[in-house]
């Protein structure tokens, strides 16, 4: 049985996300008791829960770099979690295709007790690289972390500058077909804002697909050609980035 | 970069729409459980070898830790049990009878309580970045396995200063104890570290199983002055206790070729075996299942 999609991109899309709904609920007590309260008050329950994301449907072809804009809190980085997998759509479908992985908090996976060699090797398999991958990729990572001699000591003595480049350089040297950025382009500084910009323009030209979300306008005017943007988990815009940046200034 | 989906083009109205089929996809965040674990092998090597590395950092006596905890353990329940309850005369060698116990049931107990708090513990990771989240409660198993096997070398190097020769039937039962104890605790470990990430009570459920189960399997006592106080029907219960199993088969293994009397197995040792078998796998599966059912909202609960 077939179950066809109409391609709404250019490119046959990478990124399918098709009338995605997210609820979250207003709990905020984790205990068995309260569970059993509100299963006895049934209704209360339902009242609980807040619509985050209403039917969002968009597609992101292969090669496109796509920002998703938005004021705080309108379900922005939800979207981006829902591609990653992180969080399950509860209504509606989001599909993906060849390897996804999310800039979604680098380092995240870092451990402070271990050095940055054996953090590189870590979170380079969290994001899904093999030990030959991470191997052949080694020195360009700790060269565009511009980290040096500092590589073989626990990270907890790094500084946070160093720490988040470190992050940065691993997830951006990750081979993968789809990349996912969530407000991680204010790493460190001007110089290697510029780098990373310049790498992940890079990738676009190989073919990576990219979904961005961040407040910065000219870095996101700058990496993307399309804007998408979300207000109070509502879809209100789908087109290209400077009528998308001009409508959330207004 | 993978290849294309076929894409199928007709007309309608004049344009060109152009469809892609859905089945080419994959929906982010959907596993296949355990499965999953062992095609990231890479990735479950490095979190074990993670935990193992930074376990006892910034302590002096590093891993002398884990002899020193089992062997104070040992040196209480020797001291009330055998001396002051006067078990050891009626247990032949009741040293190496309470250790052989002791090591297996620490290994389900830690295990066990670190596999319930592995997703609590890697929230930062479970919340940003899909994994499959099975590889946590798996890896925190694993991470008990390397932490029982000193301990299992020191009651191999006492045995073998009693004069113990290890035999083919004997290694047997030791591993099967071990397996149970291991698909026992990755079902239980699974089952609870989901819901644990909602509830929290959970840890508090785990601790009191954690007690029970030095109790409840003949660690500290024999499993012959349990028969004539308990109806059979518990008894039953009693030994189907994976853990009861497990014990067993590590005094088989290593206490009985060392103990100049034993009673013997239990009768009908070998069903009950077959039982706990069972039970664990069932533990292991129910545990899986439970575990999906949480993992959906992992993400919003932590």
């Amino acid at each position: 049985m077939q179950d066809l999609i109409a391609v709404q991109t250019a490119t046959p899309p990478t990124i399918i996300v098709e009338g995605a709904s997210k609820y979250f609920l207003r709990r905020n007590s984790h205990s068995f008791k309260e569970a059993f309260i509100g299963w006895l008050q049934k209704k209360k329950v339902r009242t609980d829960q807040f619509l985050a994301l209403d039917d969002i449907s968009f597609q992101v072809g292969e090669g496109e770099s796509v920002a998703i804009l938005g004021m705080n809190g309108s379900g922005k980085s939800t979207t981006l979690k829902l591609v990653s997998g992180v969080l399950e759509p509860d209504g509606g479908r989001v599909l993906t295709r060849g390897r996804v992985a999310g800039l979604i908090e680098v380092g995240a996976g870092f451990h402070p007790d271990l050095s940055g060699r054996e953090n590189v090797y870590l979170n380079a398999a969290i994001l899904g690289m093999s030990r030959k991958e991470t191997d052949e990729k080694f020195d360009d990572i700790v060269a565009f972390s511009e980290i040096g001699d500092f590589i073989d000591q626990e990270v907890k003595h790094y500084s946070s500058g160093m720490f988040m480049r470190l992050a940065f350089s691993v997830a951006i040297h990750v081979n993968l077909d789809t990349l996912l950025v969530d407000e991680v382009l204010s790493v460190g500084d001007a110089p290697f804002r510029a780098k990373c910009a310049q790498k992940i323009k890079e990738l676009t030209a190989r073919g990576v697909t990219m979904l961005v979300v961040s407040h910065d306008m000219n870095m996101v005017q700058e990496l993307c050609s399309r804007g998408i943007v979300i207000s109070k988990g509502k879809m209100i815009f789908d087109g290209p980035i400077t009528d998308a940046v001009e409508l959330l200034r207004s | 970069m993978r290849a294309c989906p076929r894409r199928a083009t007709r007309r309608r109205g004049g344009n060109q729409v152009s469809t892609v089929d859905a089945r080419l996809y994959q929906s982010p965040g959907r596993g296949r459980g355990v499965l999953d674990v062992f095609r990231r092998r890479y990735l479950l090597n490095l979190l074990v070898r993670k935990a193992t590395a930074t376990r006892y950092r910034n302590s002096v006596l590093g891993w002398t830790w884990s002899y020193v905890k089992p062997a104070a353990q040992f040196a209480v329940y020797y001291f009330v049990m055998g001396i002051i309850l006067n078990i050891h005369r009626d247990v032949d060698n009741f040293a190496i009878y309470l250790f052989s116990g002791i090591v297996i049931i620490n290994l389900f107990n830690e295990g066990f309580g670190n596999a319930t708090n592995s997703i609590v513990d890697n929230g930062a990771l479970v919340r940003k970045i899909y994994l499959p989240r099975e590889l946590f409660p798996v890896a925190a198993i694993i991470v008990a396995f390397v932490h029982f096997l000193p301990q299992v070398a020191v009651l191999l190097a006492i045995c073998l200063l009693l004069g113990w020769t290890p035999s083919l039937l004997g290694i047997a039962a030791v591993l099967a104890g071990v397996l149970i104890v291991l698909v026992f605790a990755t079902g239980l470990g699974l089952f609870f570290g989901g819901i644990n990430v909602r509830f929290r009570d959970a840890q508090n459920v785990v601790e009191i199983i954690r007690m029970f189960s030095t109790w409840t399997s003949p660690v500290l006592y024999m499993w012959t002055l349990v028969i004539d106080k308990m109806p059979p029907w518990l008894f039953h219960i009693y030994m189907s206790n994976p853990l009861t199993v497990a014990v067993e088969f590590f005094h088989y293994g290593f206490w009985a070729p060392t103990a100049s009397s034993t009673p013997g197995l239990p009768p009908h040792f070998g069903v009950y075996a077959v039982v706990a078998g069972v039970v664990s796998l069932i533990m292991l599966v129910i545990g899986q299942l439970v575990f999906r059912r949480f993992e959906r909202s992992f993400a919003q609960d932590l």
